[in-house]
């Protein structure tokens, strides 16, 4: 394997969460449904993805429970902001803090404890082809589950009449209600879902990533989903271009520091942060009068009956 | 079947306003109860832990004073920001800024017998340091549109790893034995104890200061009055004239200034130095403070004190009952979901209907 093989690994592994998350976030706000703690209910499903899979034994086992433990959390902002209508930003960022808070005390059994993450499975025949077939074919089974749900959602989104109506209840409630649809239930399958790809985000991190519990191990990354999202347009195939641009930039800065590059370290661990405000900037600037995502994004609804 | 169904309400009985917060208040404890079952702990002596002992002797109301010091002055600011619907969540990249600006005429001045213009020096250049960063994401929000959220919040990690940079290499203590910390300011870098055998000092008068001044700009100040037009009516106010852009630039600066001065205020009274860590988190703390004091600058005095309270209650808890620190973060986010759902009671009446009727 060349250096740039292994480099385009390293890539694909750090881009990985950070895409499952967003790819989350993204139906959700389409939905309407601005859930700011990505970052809570990820660090969630690190935390009790990996207690159960140190419990039970079974990486299996500690995926499923990952991705339940980020939808019990997005039920939780869900009784709030659907059913009583709370502000969206403040029950955000309630269930971030909320989130980190109570990652901590499950995790904290497990502090230390190792164990073997979950490998690489190799596709018969395509992983043999040269340069590709390693990098694309030979990876863990979270990379094609990333890309299986960009493609779905992608799917869901333009081509289904459920991905329609998902999106009428973002762009405006209203009307979306006058036609007779139920608005709450749609955005609340749509948080659910969210809360799922960002506990499945968070069990890569410690199932596979890093396959170990160190509390606050998300660093972040549920909030640079959100930007992602921001910077994709809401649109799946740009969310994976804008988590492979993060992830790249992640990577490209611990190479730095490995090689020796006379910055400090410091300051190459803060590019991830600089360059989501520097994209954030750009892609405004760009933008300039064009889409402003979905309309009725972070407004609460309650049915005049 | 039954539903719950919300009905938006006409007016708000004032006794409302009131009861909210407290009842927010009183389901934290009951939760408080059952994680504390959960967790195997005898609640009664868990919840004297928490929440009795640390007002229970003079030395302990001084603390839960240190403590709220820095809460209630980021969450007046942010009161600010969050009524004219600019959602800073950086505070406490601003405050860490502050610190530093502040802490850098400390470190420069050491061991030179500077005269007592110093520390009113440090408040201010701490006051700025934070004003400019938080017009960072404000610059961003008028000039290009950029989310402040998302702004406000990368600022801090930028904040976290500069100080880390500074005090592991220039400002490191040279006769430190390698710590990552600066030297201990020099006293007439330090803000004056106010009392023997405590750690109160001059920062607590000024936090009350400041809630007395913005109180009185809110309650009494056209832009006051603008700030809250601008959040519950944004097409009023700009038919009154108001311009959105600038009010932003106006309570970032007021918010980064305040959160700037509290870190100042943390690194020169209560650390005395500047080392990574300086805040346990008083930024993302004061944004729960600054709801439970329903966005009002004496509420935030008050909710400020109990936030202080859960604080060293954690600490006590963690020291004497070995339990982990973060059940302290597990309360306020809790309490921050109660705040927000006992407020639905006041915009809306909640009421159980048929499914047949509705």
């Amino acid at each position: 394997m060349t250096l740039f093989e292994a480099i385009l690994l390293t890539v694909i592994t750090a881009s990985t969460p950070l895409l499952i998350a967003a790819i989350g976030e993204l139906v959700v706000e389409r939905s309407g449904v601005l859930n700011l703690g990505v970052e809570g209910m990820m660090i969630m499903g690190a935390a009790v993805g990996i207690a159960a899979a140190i419990t039970t034994g079974s990486s299996a086992f500690g995926v499923l429970a990952a991705v339940l433990a980020g939808m019990a959390m997005a039920a939780l902002f869900a009784l709030l902001t659907l059913g009583l209508a709370t502000n969206q930003v403040a029950a955000g960022l309630a269930l971030a803090i909320f989130g980190l808070g109570l990652s901590g005390v499950v995790g904290a059994p497990f502090v230390g404890v190792q164990r073997e993450g979950i490998g690489q499975v190799a596709i018969p025949y395509l992983s043999d082809i040269p340069f590709l077939g390693p990098v694309l074919f030979a990876q863990d089974p979270f990379v094609y589950a990333a890309f299986a749900l960009v493609a779905g959602v992608s799917w869901f989104l333009f081509r289904t009449r459920a991905g329609l109506v998902l999106r009428a209840c973002g762009e405006n409630h209203a009307s979306a209600h006058a036609l007779g649809h139920h608005v709450l239930r749609v955005r609340f399958l749509a948080v659910l879902f969210g809360g799922a790809c960002a506990g499945l985000a968070g069990a890569y991190l410690s199932l596979v990533y890093t396959p170990f519990w160190t509390s606050g191990m998300t660093a972040g990354r549920g909030w640079i989903a959100l930007a992602i999202v921001v910077f994709a347009s809401w649109l799946p195939w740009r969310a994976a271009v804008g988590a492979y641009l993060f992830g790249g930039a992640t990577i490209l800065q611990l190479h730095a520091q490995s090689a020796g590059v006379p910055l400090p370290t410091q300051l190459l661990a803060a590019m991830p942060y600089l360059i989501t405000i520097l994209v954030l900037v750009l892609i405004m600037r760009l933008r300039r009068g064009g889409v402003a995502g979905p309309q009725s994004l972070g407004q609460p609804f309650v049915p005049d009956r | 079947m039954r539903r719950l169904v919300l009905e938006r309400r006409m007016e708000t009985p004032w006794a409302l306003t009131l009861a909210s917060p407290l009842l927010a208040v009183g389901l934290t404890l009951v939760s408080a109860v059952l994680v504390f079952l959960a967790m195997g702990r005898d609640p009664l002596e868990a919840l004297f832990v928490y929440f009795v002992m640390p007002v229970s002797d003079l030395w302990g109301l001084q603390e839960v004073a240190v403590k709220a010091t820095p809460l209630v002055l980021i969450a007046v600011g942010l009161a600010l920001c969050y009524r004219s619907n600019n959602w800073n969540i950086g505070a406490e990249g601003q405050f860490l800024m502050g610190a530093m600006a502040g802490g850098w005429l400390a470190v420069a001045t050491h061991g030179m017998g500077a005269g007592a213009w110093v520390l009113p020096a440090m408040l201010a250049m701490g006051a700025l340091g934070g004003a400019l960063f938080a017009l960072i994401p404000a610059l961003l929000k008028t000039r290009f549109g950029a989310n402040e959220i998302l702004t406000s919040l990368m600022l801090v990690y930028v904040a976290e790893l500069l100080l880390d940079w500074l005090v592991r290499g220039p400002w490191r203590d040279p006769q430190g034995f390698n710590m990552p910390q600066t030297v201990v300011f020099a006293p007439e870098a330090t803000i004056p104890l106010l009392m023997e055998g405590g750690r109160l000092n001059l920062g607590t008068p000024i936090m009350l200061l400041v809630v007395v001044l913005v109180a009185l700009m809110v309650a009494r100040t056209l832009k006051g009055f603008e700030i809250t037009l601008v959040g519950e009516a944004p097409r009023a106010a700009r038919f009154a004239g108001f311009d959105a852009k600038r009010l932003t630039w106006t309570v970032f600066a007021i918010a980064g200034g305040l959160a700037g001065l509290a870190g100042v205020l943390e690194a020169a009274g209560t650390v005395r130095m500047l080392q990574p860590g300086l805040s346990p988190g008083y930024g993302f703390t004061a944004i729960i403070v600054a709801f439970l004091g329903r966005l009002n600058p004496v509420g935030c005095l008050v909710a400020g004190v109990f936030l202080a309270i859960t604080f060293i209650g954690g600490e006590n808890a963690q020291i004497m009952m070995q339990m982990p620190l973060d059940v302290t973060r597990v309360f306020q986010g809790l309490l921050l979901f109660y705040v927000l759902g006992c407020d639905t009671l006041l915009l809306y009446r909640v009421r159980w209907v048929r499914r047949a009727e509705a």
